[in-house]
């Protein structure tokens, strides 16, 4: 009996471990970041609207914040550009602007075109900023809290659906938090 | 010549193929020592492309990947160890971007199954074997075990 069973019993195990590896597999393009729960590297930048000016998250101390990663010539951004306005809109959380790789006159554009969700834009041509958030498309999208930890990265272009799912959870129980 | 054109275009053909990957290839950049250059060219191919994800640095025609060459190269030049530089990468990326994780408590099981594997094959093709060898040898008492369906077999 034993010799017909086993043959059987070992393929059911393999069928077992195949299929948790199809279903449980991490997804390749999303690849997570180490730097959650770390502080968030510190930038100060030239700002895109005026070059003059530099754009520090020191500053940002003591808020919440999310800082997107963009560029004029990535599509997902331009898919994700009304969800990012709405989310202005509501003022839960101001978003500041990583222009990554781009050129400072397309990006103006852009924005005159499409409107301007960002609070503040740091202008990074060379992608060197980028590295430091382990960046490695665009747009991704993090949420640093007021003691400037990193508690959440998004990778992909932030819809309604991962706003309400994955983002208001999050800043919600900080307000709370801090409310208390 | 009506044939020879055919196959001068595909030979054009496959040399702009063949060559294609060194066109986009990277500027060859020099290190300014032969043993800088060195370390350079292992590191790079030690690096997995983030956004490829299966090319290495060296190979690499995406622009991220120029990033971090050139991120390498600065590193090495300020006198950054090859262990220094890794573990930049790692705190930032993770290590997915290693070609060769490291040994730690959470790759352990990547690198031990094969070992497992391999030896509970061992065992259990010497079980076999030596079951083998005394049903050969004409144990009656193994034979039965053996096979509790159908009864003892005949030899030959």
């Amino acid at each position: 009996m034993m010799r017909y069973f086993a043959p059987l019993a070992i393929f059911a195990v393999i069928v077992v471990i195949f299929a948790f590896g199809l279903h449980q597999a991490p997804r390749k393009d999303l690849v997570p970041s180490p730097l959650i729960g770390k502080p968030a590297p510190s930038f100060t930048l030239p700002s895109l609207a005026d070059p003059t000016q530099t754009v520090s998250n020191a500053a940002l101390h003591g808020h919440w914040y999310l800082l997107n990663v963009w560029g004029t010539w990535c599509i997902s951004c331009r898919l994700e550009a009304p969800e990012l306005l709405a989310i202005a809109h509501t003022g839960v959380v101001p978003v500041i602007g990583l222009d990554w790789k781009d050129s400072r006159s397309a990006a103006m554009r852009y924005l005159a075109q499409r409107g301007n969700p960002y609070q503040q834009i740091a202008f990074d041509p060379g992608g060197l900023e980028a590295i430091h958030w382990g960046v490695y498309g665009a747009p991704e999208t993090f949420i640093v809290n007021p003691q400037g930890i990193i508690v959440y990265k998004y990778i992909g272009p932030i819809t309604p659906g991962a706003w309400t799912r994955d983002f208001l959870p999050r800043l919600r129980a900080a307000q709370t938090v801090s409310g208390s | 010549m009506s044939r020879r054109a055919p196959l001068g275009a595909l030979t054009l053909t496959l040399v702009a193929l063949l060559a294609a990957p060194f066109a986009h290839a990277i500027a060859p950049t020099r290190m300014p020592t032969p043993a800088l250059e060195a370390r350079y060219e292992r590191l790079i191919h030690n690096f997995r492309c983030m956004q490829c994800q299966d090319e290495s640095l060296a190979n690499s025609p995406v622009s991220l990947a120029a990033d971090m060459r050139r991120q390498i190269r600065q590193m090495l030049l300020a006198g950054d160890t090859d262990q220094q530089i890794r573990h930049f990468f790692v705190a930032r990326y993770g290590y997915f971007i290693l070609f060769k994780p490291p040994f730690v408590l959470k790759t352990a099981w990547l690198w031990l199954t094969p070992l497992v594997l391999l030896a509970i094959g061992t065992v259990s093709a010497l079980w076999v074997i030596r079951r083998r060898a005394a049903v050969v040898a004409g144990d009656d008492e193994d034979e039965f075990l053996d096979d509790g369906l159908t009864g003892p077999r005949k030899h030959t």
